[in-house]
């Protein structure tokens, strides 16, 4: 059985991605219930075949090969799937207790579902909150039960300044917080920056950190950022509207095909400016220049993938670019901005 | 006239060294003593060459102990010939030194405490704090032993180098210490107390701990709630309690018994909050052969999670009644009232299903209710599983989206007066009868999502008619998948600025 499940796994990933795809849904819990009966591990069912048919659903839908439609479906049969393991494994727990939540404002939650149970699995006895937890409830909720650690998970980089409120007020109330999710960065070095007592890559490591007891049992909060000072981040946030707005009115005069654009295209083009502000706001936070030029190459493959020029990428960075005069720190991030969608 | 310079005699350099203050030991070639000051002679009164450690370099200094004296040593050469001893009693200064490291460990102690002990609200994170801190400086083994929550059991938190244990007690074994039950009863007040550690039953310490020197029982004074005991150990032969370390203990004891007496306070009010706040959150839908039900409810102050937004799905024998609605206010108040309306609408069901009958019936209920301006807006859908027929009514609310499993959106043709402000007589109300076709899915929604203020701007509102273009991206999802994404968009539109409850339910007819 040990020997043959490696193989056996590797090989489901596709038959799984292929049934969740198609949305069906029953063929897919079928398939993830029928291994576990070979005898595969359930924690080897979440991170060996459904993370990664996940991240390819991802991908999928970065290629412009799958719809968003699709993609949610997808994942919303993914989110049954892991239930219906867990639910025929029933853990017992041994272990104390872990709060687990996504950080505010984040919706992708199936990668912190697949921690959540992955601990439960392991005889932790967890309470996971969610996608899109509101600070203050996850407060609440720490005073009311008193975990041992909470563990915070963030894929998108754009909610890190609310994650950052959030850790520090876990930290605030006595709670060590794990990090973990794409948002942190590839390296943790984002979690690192904003004193996150702990962070781990995947669902499996992070379930080792908790493990060999690697957290504190009491924080210690990370330095302030000093690089805020500046107050470049919170004008940009608090004048983000008006700028755009400005940014939105140039655009048709330095591309004038915009101006046979639908109600449904200029909404697109406002949301695509709407992401680079809000990573623009992220990498002001953060004080990292890669966060943003990793995001505009990402962009500019992904509008490349369905057939928008990634010229209207570097036009619109250009225009931000004039648009914040005071703004020195940004201004850098956009010129490095260009440089990697000129580039693209 | 030249000035002439005499170099003093012998004799007078003598008394000079004799007169000083520091001791002086005066060696020849040889190591023989050849002279030793008064000073030095009252420092060491007995042989002073005891003293002097000629492994040392010239200008090295170094401590040595001579009886309850501590003198500070430095060795010089002089010329070939010669070497001195210079002696220096530090005893005071040692000991001044001592106390203020003492002092500002305690200080240190202090402030690490009241860092610690503010944080949570939590009654065990408080109790595992205390143990933690204690088991430092104040003690080899610290234990925390709660007050008892229910009649029999109490729960007890130990910290020691063995790391962090738990575990509970029977309330009875806490007689098996003397002064433990009273600490724990909080009344009367009862001191700290010494106890011969061989009264120590097993379950006090830690396994393998050793034979104990000093045990004591200190209760934690809480604010007019018992906040449990904290029972410290060191071992034998380690240091003793001074009277500092017992002044340090006591307020140690002060501060954290109101530490944990707060969070079991926060926590008693907290669980009479969360049982009845229980009634008032967003019901687990059932499961109803033949359709896919999925709802969402966002407040808009976060901690609470009430609102002034409610869906419910009540079971008949025909089918279940779907309700969606919005009370005027926000808040714990409006939730009290939109609960109100729940139940009404669970008891009127046992005698009406038809939605336009129930509209009227709610309506005279609010306009009955003593709670000022118990406004209501609901829809009301009573849904035929076996066919997908729905009976719709609608009062004062957005009217419900249609998604067909083509992609198409439309608006049901349904409307009529907000419940609760006119005599039912005077209420005006259009009903519709629609049919949900397998694949097909109805889409109940308040007006926070289409009041939803954002947008590139800050200050776009979300609209019905993005709500349509959404809706029209998710057919074929399942009924779970499409609240979710609904959701998502509506609050990457809010961008953060929620002002308003928002509330999404789906009912999708199963292919």
């Amino acid at each position: 059985m040990s020997v043959t499940s490696p193989v056996k796994v590797a090989g489901a990933v596709d038959d799984y991605l292929e049934r969740v795809g198609a949305a069906d849904e029953f063929g897919a819990i079928d398939l993830v219930l029928g291994l576990l009966g070979d005898g595969v591990p359930p924690e080897s069912l979440l991170l060996d075949v459904i993370a990664p048919a996940q991240r390819r659903v991802g991908e999928l839908w970065a290629a412009g090969d799958w719809s968003v439609a699709r993609e949610h479906g997808a994942t919303a049969i993914s989110e049954r799937a892991v239930a219906a393991i867990t639910t025929s494994v029933r853990p017992r727990p041994t272990k104390s207790r872990i709060t687990v939540a996504c950080a505010d404002g984040e919706y992708h939650a199936l990668p912190t579902r697949l921690l959540a149970e992955v601990l439960r699995l392991r005889g932790w006895q967890v309470d996971f909150l969610g996608a899109n937890v509101p600070g203050p409830h996850l407060i609440t909720h720490l005073h009311q039960t008193g975990p041992d650690a909470v563990a915070i998970g963030c894929a998108l980089a754009t909610r890190l300044p609310r994650a950052h409120a959030t850790l520090t007020a876990c930290q605030a109330v006595g709670i060590p917080v794990l990090a973990g999710g794409a948002g942190f960065g590839a390296d943790g070095r984002f979690a690192v920056k904003l004193g996150a007592d702990g962070w781990a890559p995947t669902a499996d490591a992070a379930a080792d950190l908790l493990e060999e007891g690697r957290l504190p049992s009491f924080p210690t909060p990370g330095e302030t950022l000093a690089h805020l000072a500046d107050e470049e981040y919170t004008l940009f946030v608090k004048r983000r509207g008006e700028i755009l707005a400005r940014v939105m009115t140039e655009l048709p005069r330095r591309y004038p095909r915009m101006l046979d654009y639908t109600q449904a295209q200029v909404d697109h083009t406002a949301d695509d400016l709407g992401h680079i502000a809000d990573f623009l706001a992220a990498a002001l936070y953060i004080d990292d220049t890669r966060l943003f030029t990793d995001f505009v190459q990402w962009t500019c493959d992904l509008l490349r993938a369905r057939g928008v020029p990634a010229r209207s990428v570097a036009l619109a960075l250009r225009l931000l670019h004039d648009e914040l005069h005071d703004f020195p720190r940004a201004r850098h991030l956009l010129a490095e901005g260009t440089l990697a969608a000129d580039g693209a | 006239m030249e000035s002439v310079t005499h170099a003093p005699s012998t004799e007078v350099l003598r008394a000079i060294v004799e007169a000083a203050a520091d001791g002086v030991v005066l060696c020849d070639a040889d190591g023989a003593v050849v002279l030793v000051n008064h000073a030095a002679t009252e420092m060491v009164p007995g042989d002073v060459t005891a003293v002097l450690d000629r492994s040392r370099e010239p200008g090295e200094t170094y401590q040595t102990a001579v009886g309850d004296r501590l003198l500070r040593v430095r060795r010089e050469i002089f010329g070939i010939v010669h070497q001195a001893w210079y002696l220096r009693d530090v005893t005071a200064e040692a000991a001044r030194a001592d106390a203020l490291r003492a002092e500002r460990e305690r200080t240190q102690f202090l402030v690490e405490a009241g860092r610690r002990l503010s944080a949570s609200l939590n009654t065990r994170r408080c109790a595992r704090a205390t143990a933690e801190l204690a088991a430092g400086l104040l003690a080899d083994v610290a234990m925390v032993v709660l007050p008892p929550g229910g009649m029999r059991r109490t729960s007890w938190l130990r910290s020691s180098e063995a790391g962090l244990e738990e575990g509970e007690i029977p309330v009875a074994s806490a007689d098996q210490v003397p002064g433990l039950a009273e600490a724990l009863a909080g009344f009367p007040p009862v001191p700290s107390r010494w106890l011969d550690p061989s009264q120590a039953p097993d379950w006090l310490l830690p396994d393998g701990f050793g034979p104990v020197g000093h045990l004591l029982v200190t209760p934690l004074p809480g604010n007019g709630v018992p906040a449990g005991a904290l029972v410290l150990a060191r071992r034998e032969g380690g240091k003793g309690y001074d009277d500092e370390t017992e002044t340090l203990v006591r307020v140690f004891a002060a501060r954290a018994g109101a530490a944990i007496s707060a969070a079991v306070l926060y926590q008693q009010q907290s669980t009479t909050n969360a049982i009845l706040a229980g009634d008032l959150l967003p019901p687990p839908l059932p499961v109803v052969d033949g359709l896919e039900l999925a709802g969402s409810l966002r407040a808009a102050q976060q901690t609470a999670l009430i609102g002034g937004d409610f869906y419910d799905v009540l079971p008949t024998s025909e089918g279940p009644l779907v309700t969606l609605g919005d009370v005027c206010g926000k808040g714990p108040r409006a939730a009290v009232l939109a609960g109100q309306v729940r139940h009404s609408l669970r008891a009127l069901l046992l005698l009406e299903r038809d939605p336009e009958k129930l509209m009227r019936l709610i309506n005279r209920a609010l306009l009955g209710s003593p709670t000022p301006s118990s406004h209501v807006t609901l829809v009301l859908a009573a849904i035929r599983p076996a066919d997908g027929v729905i009976d719709l009514a609608v009062a004062g609310h957005p009217a419900p989206l249609l998604l067909r499993a083509d992609g198409t959106v439309e608006e049901v043709d349904a409307r009529g007066s907000l419940l609760g402000a006119i005599k039912s007589g005077m209420i005006v109300l259009r009903t519709a009868t629609i049919e949900l076709a397998p694949g097909d899915l109805l889409l109940l929604y308040s007006d926070g999502i289409t009041e939803a203020f954002g947008g590139t701007t800050g200050r776009e509102m979300y609209g019905a008619s993005r709500l349509k273009t959404a809706l029209a991206t998710c057919a074929g999802l399942p009924a779970g998948a499409v609240v979710e994404r609904l959701e998502q968009l509506n609050s990457d539109w809010l961008a953060g600025g929620v002002f308003d409850d928002r509330a999404l339910l789906a009912i999708r007819r199963s292919r």
